[in-house]
């Protein structure tokens, strides 16, 4: 029983140190914020619950992140997702919440049950549990079981990162649990499976193949569009959030993936410099993506609702929180001078130079690649301005909009530094880069003295020559805002109050205001050989000769569902259904069968 | 002394940007046997404007008022990236090619959300149009971007606009560019800057609601825009001959196209993009193959 004696060891190299600041970064927040959100409409053992709950799970990805050994990775694997289960179905008495908690938990542990074959192959090899024992065998193995590892690996990091087509659980119980803990969720639980790849499939399994990062670039590239296009169509806000999370898995495999392909391709510096582009936008992710849950979190305390088609106007009734989720819109967006902009250019930076020191198709692929990412980063800034236009702008759509009023003190304090995070993640790229290179220098297992990215701790410079300076840009934008609004301010200053135009009416009400809806409807119809949107029209009638009013319902086919995982449902209830055939109910029946293995397992035996 | 000679760039490209739109006014005009006005008209409307009384829609938030700001603010940021009259004469420490998109892309990201914010639905409409087009704009700039890059081995502006011999991917990636342009600057066939009938508008139905001050900032701004896209072409995608005569050609051009061609409906600009998108992956494989 040599296998169960566990060296508890933990590990705390620069990559586990990465992850375990990333964890702090979104938690300690997200934590200050619950006092606020959890302090009506709960008792106090739920209470008592909830933080308990919250803890142990912020600390069961702690040990994920930190511990040496496979044995003890996968027992805090599986704690991390129970726990974060049971925080899903926190509110258990919505029959939503357990639905959403069943799929993800199926689904997590179809995951864990890859991982685990993963780690008994290597295992087999390794004679241990231990990483450096994993690592020492991976260089002895065949190609082929190799091969079979990593796809192991993948599909399994791959679902709890949420990647296409196995994020179907990610927009059900993300939204489904409390704000805080949808933040912790998206912004960290995700990026430990992105840890998971970088950890088992870079660092111990080394790369071996092109294909492997061929398949992960493609992967990556539909995780974002998907992720996007979904998105946009969805109006309850933390659902929207949450399929951003799927996009942005992809721009993070981006810069993994790319990674992979110039390892294989004996390109130490610009794998390097891909792995960074794609950590930085991880720590990027989980601080915006995080900030935005808890903003979508203090509007549902404050509206008692999610679906943004009831929303608007809150601008004016809750300013903290507009301000604060505004600069989360900006940051995922990519725009300028906000964190996200940073890591897309250095994605697009990475896929440049590696264009650039390939040849043929390689130029074209990555060159397509970025592309599909610009596509995503345009649509990302559709969405975001569907999603704060919606929401904080114009006229408030129902009651409850007009009644909002802005959270308390712990929640906004939450936001504001979540948010300062943002902007300091932004202008402080350069030393930001010069971390990541030794974490990824860490990760690749490749030499990083000598690299440098940046021309000084101001500018970001991938190439010589090639220059990015967030403060700079920072300053000019503040400096032609100022000039134009002094100049403005001189002459005359006349400015009265008036009523939106409409066409000579002046009694337009938010029933008049363009809605969710209607803004992604180019999207649908552009789109539409993908999503398959179709219509319902309802009659409500007073009677039968009068229409009273028309019910107009839009809806598009959920692709992966009906042709994935809903024939796969039926093919398994189907089985399951003819094997109960096997089972009478009968006695007799059952002592036959005991009788007849009996029999089999004596001459199986007795063969020799 | 660099800088203060890029400064006096961007404030000279800035003061004729208003007679670029001038000048095509008066060529589609006169191409349609009409007189029009003069080639100063836009300063006089910037000038008018300026003077006027603005009127504020109750419902707006400070979103709206900021708007035109920030979308002055990122033109003439983006513009400053640009190296129009020499190669050196631009803040290539502040960032590259690139980094042009996203700094465009900041200002629209504000002017959409102004339109949503008066609550009317002709704002609404344009914002979701104008972002649904930029939307499929992106690839095709970047593809462009990547093309005349993997030419020079750089995403530096210098280095790209330095001319190093006329390579054939960079002329189809101004080709996909020139479509870009038509894009970005509300042009026929893709925007109509003439119409006012609020149906059919995309740009000008976003910003329906501004008057004043702030209509003039916009203005301003769509012109700086305008010029920064044409001195992209001129200047830096296709770096040789005289700079004024390819202004000439590329100000000719979009005057032709427009009273040659009606407004495509909004599905059919989709199209448009996508054959523009076919010809930028065009420009990236002759890049690719050498050429």
């Amino acid at each position: 029983m040599e296998y169960l004696k566990i060296g508890f060891s933990l590990l705390f190299d620069p990559l586990s140190l990465f992850f375990l600041a990333v964890i702090a970064l979104v938690s300690v927040p997200s934590a200050v914020y619950s006092i606020g959100y959890l302090k009506e409409g709960h008792s106090r053992g739920e209470k008592i619950l909830a933080w308990s709950l919250m803890t142990a799970f912020v600390l069961s990805m702690v040990l994920v992140v930190t511990v040496g050994n496979a044995f003890l990775f996968l027992v805090a694997w599986e704690l991390m997702s129970l726990l974060s289960y049971f925080l899903v179905v926190f509110d258990h008495k919505h029959e939503k919440s357990v639905r959403a908690g069943t799929i993800y938990i199926v689904m997590t542990h179809i995951g864990t049950a890859f991982i685990t074959a993963a780690f008994l192959i290597i295992y087999k090899y390794a004679g241990s549990f231990d990483f450096s024992a994993f690592k020492q065998a991976c260089l002895l193995m065949p190609d082929n079981v190799k091969n079979i590892v990593f796809i192991f690996l993948l599909v399994g990091f791959g679902t709890k990162a949420g990647i296409v087509p196995l994020h179907i659980w990610l927009p059900y119980a993300h939204p489904q649990a409390p704000s805080h803990i949808s933040s912790i969720m998206s912004g960290v639980m995700i990026k430990t499976a992105i840890y998971g790849m970088v950890r088992f499939i870079i660092f111990i399994l080394g790369v071996n193949s092109l294909w492997w990062g061929n398949l992960v670039l493609v992967l990556a590239v539909v995780s974002c569009l998907v992720g996007v296009i979904y998105a946009l169509m969805e109006h309850d806000l933390k659902k929207l959030l949450a399929y951003h999370s799927v996009e942005n898995i992809g721009i993070i495999l981006l810069g993994v993936g790319a990674s992979m392909v110039f390892i294989k391709m004996g390109n130490p510096v610009l794998a390097v410099f891909a792995l960074c582009a794609g950590l930085y936008h991880l720590i990027n992710h989980a601080v915006f993506k995080g900030l935005l849950f808890l903003g979508a979190g203090a509007v549902y305390k404050a509206t008692g609702t999610r679906n943004m088609e009831n929303l608007g106007g809150l601008i004016k009734l809750m300013p903290w929180t507009a301000a604060t989720f505004l600069v989360g819109a900006m940051a995922i967006s990519a725009l300028p001078p906000f964190n996200g902009f940073v890591s897309e250019w250095l994605t697009l930076q990475a896929f440049f130079l590696g264009a650039l020191a390939t040849a043929g198709s390689y130029k074209i692929f990555l060159s397509l690649c970025a592309a599909m990412l610009a596509l995503t980063g345009g649509l990302a800034a559709s969405c975001f301005v569907k999603a704060f236009g919606v929401t904080f702008l114009a006229m408030p759509r129902s009651a409850h909009a007009r009644e909002a009023k802005e959270v308390s003190l712990s929640m906004k304090s939450a936001l504001v530094a979540m948010s300062v995070l943002t902007i300091i993640l932004g202008l402080a790229a350069s030393l930001m880069i010069k971390i990541l290179v030794v974490v990824s220098g860490c990760a690749t297992g490749i030499n990083t003295v000598g690299m440098n990215f940046t021309l000084n701790n101001f500018t970001l410079a991938p190439q010589s020559g090639t220059n990015l300076s967030v403060p700079l840009i920072a300053l000019a934008l503040i400096f032609v805002f100022g000039a134009a609004w002094a100049l403005a301010g001189t002459g005359k200053k006349r400015v009265c109050e008036g009523k939106t135009w409409g066409c000579g009416y002046y009694n337009l009400d938010s029933r008049t205001e363009y809605t969710a809806t209607a803004f992604s409807k180019p999207f649908r119809i552009a789109f539409s050989f993908f999503l398959m949107p179709y219509t319902k029209t309802e009659k409500i009638r007073e009677s039968f000769y009068h229409v009273k009013s028309f019910k107009y319902e839009v809806f598009t086919t959920p692709v992966f569902r009906r042709y994935i995982y809903e024939p796969t449902l039926n093919v398994i209830i189907k089985t399951a259904q003819a094997m109960r055939k096997i089972q009478p109910g009968s006695i007799h029946v059952y002592i036959a069968y005991i009788f007849i293995t009996i029999l089999a397992l004596i001459i199986f035996v007795g063969r020799s | 002394m660099k800088t203060a000679l890029i400064l006096i760039q961007i404030l000279l490209l800035i003061a004729v940007s208003p007679l670029v739109s001038g000048i095509i006014r008066k060529i589609k005009n006169n191409i349609r046997m009409r007189k029009g006005a003069s080639v100063f008209q836009p300063y006089y409307n910037l000038a008018k404007l300026f003077g006027k009384e603005e009127v504020v829609s109750d419902t707006t938030s400070w979103i709206f008022k900021a708007a035109p700001f920030v979308v002055l603010a990122s033109s003439v940021c983006a513009l400053s990236l640009v190296p129009v009259f020499a190669s050196t004469l631009s803040f290539s420490n502040m960032g590259d090619f690139l980094a042009i998109i996203f700094i465009l892309a900041l200002g629209r990201f504000f002017v959409a959300l102004a339109g949503l914010d008066a609550g009317s639905a002709f704002g609404g409409m344009g914002s979701s149009r104008e972002m649904f087009i930029s939307t499929f704009v992106e690839p095709v700039a970047l593809l462009s971007v990547f093309a005349v890059s993997l030419n020079a081995g750089s995403t530096n502006l210098a280095a790209v606009s330095a001319p190093a011999g006329l390579k054939l991917s960079s002329i189809i990636a101004s080709l996909s560019l020139f479509v870009v342009t038509i894009a970005e600057t509300s042009r026929i066939p893709v925007d109509n800057q003439e119409t006012h009938l609020e149906l059919t508008m995309i740009h000008e139905a976003m910003v329906l609601e501004y008057s004043g001050k702030s209509l003039a900032l916009i203005e301003l701004a769509s012109h700086i825009k305008q010029v920064l896209f044409f001195s992209l072409i001129a200047a830096v995608v296709i770096p040789w001959g005289d700079f004024a005569l390819k202004m000439a050609a590329v100000i000719a051009a979009v005057s032709l196209l427009e009273v040659s061609i009606a407004k495509m409906r909004l599905f059919r600009a989709v199209d448009l993009l996508s054959f523009a998108l076919v010809i930028s992956i065009m420009a990236v494989i002759v890049s690719a193959a050498g050429y």
